[in-house]
């Protein structure tokens, strides 16, 4: 097989099925929406809604493209452009399963680039770019208002990708790689996953990760009750298209990092036990894919089930939670893990979870104290 | 009512345990409540229905005001008798009778044309009250469209067909109804 073609057939692959994902996903996402708030969802377009998608697709796509008086033409279409292909770059680094047995040469690593030692800091780097798509698309509309929901929208995800990269050092020191494999294979070699020892990493990571996704509760840049539309305001049909794609294929990003870094990525006991990459048979390839994935999937209805539990942040709320509460959260967790790292043997486990959770609670007893309690309000009840 | 009105009570409002305060507690029963619905919905026990397809259920089709029809009497002629004390009746002056002379031996008149505008009707029943033969009635159908406004007006045919439609579903009110008192029927209501 030519050294080209094996790149380009897990291209086609991801690029296939995250464009499929995300059309399902939303089809997923508007049934459990409805279920969780006692209704049916779509359900008139094929069985079970299933057509959905296509409908969708097809509505943007046929939709009339407008680009407002005095935008700046190039800039307005440069935007949903620059934020869809910095969302998908990163999959070139994301691995979707182990690997796969091929006869006659290497086991095939299932990442379109296997071997970037830098993996997680691509992924980081990349992503962050779409902020550029944010705020190109805030100044290029030529709307005052696109302008401030873009400027919100960026100070937002700029405020958050520290937490969200000290959050990951942890994860990094452990693993002792940026790569995403080394990750996986380092969580399942010692059977332990990352989230069973460094809860306050992985709760800074899932704080982080939801804000630099925008999903509620921290969905400022969007906020669909309140705002008419923060920077994509102005856009229509597929380009508006493309920034909630863009906005879809994070959140899938994010479920792909939480499990890979901290929930054993294809690592199960008993079901995918940790097995060198030469040694992985084909059934056992197929069954690390379907692990991983399900992982993901549950990750990504985690993500569901919180938009339609929990109240949306205050802008100055969002903000002070980022720097006065998830970087210094960040900071403890990455002290204690360097700690370990340093003074425990290499394979003190238990030590390392007892010290993660004392951490918990540490942060939890000093937020206790400082948090003040508020005056008892009393109020009036209309009498019957 | 004033802020000092005797009347109003004031509650104090719980205060929040260190859980509470840290927002975990909240956070949890947000997961919880919106669990608890969505299984209730795969369930089935969700309060949505599937509106064309299944039908709501009414306490009591008799006395629901919906669309109108004019009854049939068991000759299958139609049973008004062209008084005019629906149209009297009717607040929103919806009903239009054009009565002419009877073909037949027990009346001396019946409606040539009778055409109730269903867009101006407010279904308020001052009709059926009204009719001395219960020759106007209105059905249990609620869900009644139309593409234009001319659809919507009703004339003798269409009234009568509602009968045909529905009298195997609702029999002749006044009857049923005294039936259901344990009347006899036609001794009014």
């Amino acid at each position: 097989m030519a050294e080209w073609i094996e790149p380009l057939i897990k291209i086609a692959l991801v690029v296939g099925a995250s464009q499929a994902a995300v059309a399902y996903l939303v089809l997923v996402e508007r049934k459990a929406a409805a279920y969780l708030q006692d209704r049916f969802g779509p359900n008139r377009v094929g069985p079970w809604g299933l057509l959905q998608p296509l409908a969708d697709g097809l509505k943007f796509i046929l939709k009339e493209e407008i680009i407002p008086d005095g935008a700046d033409r190039i800039l307005f279409l440069v935007a949903p452009l620059s934020i869809l292909a910095s969302a998908t770059f990163v999959f070139a680094t994301i691995p979707f399963g182990y690997v796969v047995p091929w006869p006659g040469s290497e086991p095939i690593a299932l990442t379109i680039a296997p071997n970037i030692d830098i993996g997680v800091l691509f992924v980081f780097a990349v992503g962050s770019l779409g902020v550029y798509g944010v705020i190109l698309g805030g100044w290029a509309s030529n709307n005052k208002y696109s302008l401030l929901g873009g400027l919100r929208s960026s100070a937002q995800l700029v405020s958050y990708e520290i937490p969200l990269g000290l959050s990951v050092i942890g994860v990094l020191l452990f693993s002792g790689s940026l790569k995403m494999e080394t990750i996986m294979t380092a969580q399942a070699a010692s059977g332990w996953w990352w989230v069973a020892i460094q809860p306050l990493g992985f709760v800074v990571f899932m704080v982080s990760g939801c804000a630099e996704a925008a999903r509620l509760p921290f969905d400022l840049p969007e906020c669909e009750q309140e705002l008419v539309g923060g920077y994509h305001t102005e856009y229509t049909g597929m380009k508006f298209g493309m920034f909630a794609f863009a906005e879809y294929l994070h959140m899938i990003t994010v479920a792909f990092l939480a499990v890979i870094l901290f929930f054993g990525g294809w690592h199960f006991w008993g079901l995918a036990p940790y097995t060198e990459a030469n040694e992985v048979g084909f059934i056992g390839a197929v069954v690390r894919v379907v692990v991983l994935n399900v992982k993901v999937l549950l990750m990504i209805f985690f993500f569901m089930w919180i938009r339609w539990s929990w109240p949306r942040f205050r802008y100055d709320q969002l903000m002070d939670l980022a720097w006065k509460t998830m970087i210094p959260l960040g900071l403890v967790n990455l002290v204690i893990c360097a700690f370990c790292q340093e003074f425990l043997a290499q394979d003190d486990y238990v030590t390392r979870a007892v010290l993660g959770w004392l951490a918990v609670a540490g942060c939890f007893a000093w937020a206790a104290a400082s948090v003040s309690s508020k005056p008892v309000r009393t109020v009036a009840v209309r009498p019957s | 009512m004033q802020p000092d009105d005797k009347s109003i009570k004031w509650v104090r409002e719980p205060q929040l345990g260190i859980a509470g305060r840290m927002y975990l507690t909240p956070l949890f029963d947000g997961l919880a409540t919106t669990a608890k619905h969505f299984f209730s919905t795969v369930k089935g026990d969700g309060f949505t229905r599937q509106f064309p397809e299944e039908r709501p259920e009414f306490g009591n089709p008799l006395i629901y005001r919906g669309v109108h029809r004019l009854n049939k009497d068991d000759e299958g002629r139609v049973k008004c008798v062209a008084c005019f004390l629906c149209a009297t009746a009717c607040p929103a002056h919806c009903i239009d009778i054009v009565g002419t002379e009877a073909p037949w031996k027990d009346r001396e008149k019946y409606p040539q044309s009778f055409v109730i505008d269903e867009l101006r009707c407010i279904f308020c029943g001052m009709c059926e009250e009204a009719c001395p033969v219960d020759a106007i009635e209105l059905t249990s159908l609620f869900d009644l469209t139309g593409a234009s406004r001319e659809e919507m007006i009703f004339d003798k045919e269409k009234l009568l067909s509602v009968y045909d439609m529905t009298v195997e579903a609702e029999p002749m009110k006044s009857k049923s109804m005294a039936e259901a008192a344990g009347q006899p029927a036609g001794k009014g209501h």
